[in-house]
């Protein structure tokens, strides 16, 4: 049976840039120019979690992000690597947003695309790695939703999952449509064809704003937080490494071997 | 509308026995419940909830509810919501503590949706606003790369709790406190999922939570073969156990129960020997508990040497065997 998806994803600054870029002013965290923006890591897998089950059942892919002034060439990775449509929620007024405003906007941005069996998520967001915004979505929807997923397939009108627990998986069944949260495990994104490169971008995203989905100004971004951020702050640490030495990195790993019982460490 | 009042924490079993995290979120409760001279209850939901309703008066609360029933022996999101929701609705608690667990994550969220409130997940710290009586909650963002502080007006106030963030209080087994056998039906109809199997997958030895060393490598490895030659013999002549940082579980080269991190498992053993990881503010975040954390990396410039006490600079295969050779002629000694 073909499987109509939609794949949320965030655009975010890399969180693989080194930690010394991250630098917080004014209550915001700012980074260097040159540190490029990404697709969030677990969007990444939920976006490859969408791929597969189109490799094998078939079906549409639409990528759907929240966010205002996206790199283009970004946010249509999504497209590049096997996505059919991509809408953009993108408006000033989407900006500085919580868990709640956020979820809230693309809950309604989904209802107006209306016609879904599986909604795939990141299991947080790589810059406020919350954690809620997909199972917001799928409460405000009245949808079942399954987290933690490392492996997702479709048999019999229903989704097969399986759901990483702290020492092992369960197997969980869940009716459709419903939102699988995704996590590591499900394999790395695919690298997006030559093919899909130039098909994507042909492609236009589609663009969306608040009106479009029957949102008010009051309802969303900074206005439509449930929670306020006071202060975000980076805690200073004294770095104060002790670095052994050696002629040799093995002898600096036999003066290692010293020091720990010397200190009795070990 | 009734006022809200009082902490409640939802509690954790862990084998039949209290879990730790729930005795460190009793702890934070006690605390806060004491300021705003309110009460401390406790929420434990479980096919059989045994002695573990005396364990939760011992480190703290007041009250304890106990919801048992068969079909809560396993944790799913859809019967425990109807039990969370309802009791929630019924006692009317002004904060609402998960851990940052296993469940809390999966449940915390769900609920302050279902409530039109907000909650925090994964706080490292929780104080009040003297004088609004708001939770001012302290986590984690950027991947560890800085931390916020959030308010919120919305009631009742929700957060999650990091494992091994708050201290439990001593047990004391005179406390008195108050068991309350909670009758809460369970609409069937409604659970949206079925658990089919679980399958355990932990590594064989000693367990990464409770290991008092641990051997950890990273994206340095290179692939899977190390983790059960180097830092496996490593970690046997320690009695410790292997653990990993993120790109090794992502690239299948150890199981994901091996992962330390933010996403991953959060461990404070004695000795934390980091081998070939960068230190990213996602993987630190995960063993800064730790007590002495080591390092060896051959980029002096890596990000772990920050976090770390004491170093070498240097190529994993050429440090650590020689390490290991001398520490085994040292403890044999």
């Amino acid at each position: 049976m073909p499987v109509n998806m939609i794949a949320c994803c965030k655009q975010v600054p890399d969180p693989e840039a080194p930690p010394s870029v991250f630098k917080v002013a004014n209550n915001k965290m700012t980074l260097p120019p040159d540190i490029k923006p990404v697709i969030g890591q677990y969007e990444e897998f939920a976006l490859e979690a969408a791929l597969k089950i189109k490799d094998t059942a078939g079906g549409k892919i639409t990528a759907l992000s929240l966010g205002n002034n996206f790199v283009r060439d970004v946010i249509k990775k999504a497209l590049a690597v096997g996505s059919d449509e991509l809408i953009l929620l993108e408006d000033e007024a989407f900006e500085e947003g919580d868990s709640w405003s956020t979820a809230n906007a693309l809950a309604m941005a989904i209802k107006k695309i209306a016609e879904y069996d599986i909604i795939f998520c990141g299991r947080q967001s790589s810059d406020w790695d919350a954690g809620q915004v997909g199972l917001g979505i799928a409460e405000i929807l009245g949808i079942p939703a399954v987290t933690l997923a490392r492996k997702v397939e479709v048999i019999d009108g229903k989704a097969k999952v399986e759901r990483v627990i702290p020492d092992g998986y369960q197997v969980v069944e869940v009716t459709l449509p419903a939102l699988i949260i995704v996590t590591s495990g499900i394999g790395a994104l695919r690298y997006a064809t030559l093919k899909g490169i130039m098909a994507a971008a042909k492609k236009q995203p589609v663009i969306w704003k608040p009106a479009d989905i029957g949102l008010e100004p009051s309802q969303i971004g900074a206005a439509g937080r449930h929670s306020k951020l006071d202060r975000l702050f980076q805690p200073v640490k004294e770095a104060k490494c002790e670095i052994i030495e050696g002629e040799t990195p093995a002898e600096a790993g036999a003066n290692l071997a010293l020091k720990l019982r010397e200190a009795k460490l070990l | 509308m009734a006022e809200y009042k009082g902490i409640l924490v939802c509690g954790e079993l862990v084998d039949g026995k209290l879990a730790a995290i729930t005795t460190e979120m009793l702890g934070c409760g006690r605390k806060l419940a004491d300021e705003l001279k309110e009460g401390l209850s406790c929420l434990l939901v479980s096919d059989s909830v045994g002695e573990a309703s005396k364990e939760t008066i011992a480190f703290g609360a007041d009250k304890v509810y106990t919801v048992e029933l068969p079909d809560l022996k396993e944790y799913q999101a859809d019967s425990y919501m109807q039990v969370v929701e309802k009791l929630a609705k019924d006692t009317v608690p002004r904060v609402i503590l998960m851990g940052q667990t296993s469940m809390g994550r999966d449940l915390a969220p769900r609920l302050a949706f279902r409530l039109g409130t907000s909650v925090t997940t994964d706080c490292l710290d929780l104080s009040l606003d003297p004088e609004k009586k708001l939770l001012v909650q302290t986590r984690p963002v950027y991947g560890g790369n800085a931390q916020a502080v959030f308010t919120s007006e919305f009631m009742p106030q929700m957060a999650t709790v990091r494992t091994k963030a708050m201290s439990p209080l001593e047990r004391d087994n005179s406390r008195k406190g108050e068991v309350i056998p909670t009758k809460i039906d369970i609409d069937t109809s409604k659970v949206r999922t079925k658990i089919s199997e679980t399958i355990k997958e932990e590594a064989a030895g000693i367990k990464l939570e409770d290991a008092p060393v641990i051997v950890s490598g990273g994206r340095g490895m290179g692939g899977p073969e190390p983790f059960q030659t180097t830092l496996k013999e490593l970690a046997d002549l320690l009695h410790g156990a292997v653990g990993a940082s993120r790109p090794p579980a992502d690239n299948g080269w150890v199981p994901e129960a091996l992962h330390i991190g933010l996403t991953g498992k959060i461990v404070a053993p004695d000795i934390y020997i980091a081998i070939a990881i960068s230190g990213a503010s996602q993987h630190t975040a995960g063993c800064t508990g730790s007590k002495h954390i080591i390092a060896i990396n051959k980029d002096p410039e890596a990000n772990i040497f920050r976090e770390a006490e004491l170093g070498v600079v240097g190529k994993y295969e050429e440090v650590v065997p020689a390490l290991t050779n001398k520490l085994k002629e040292l403890l044999a000694g």
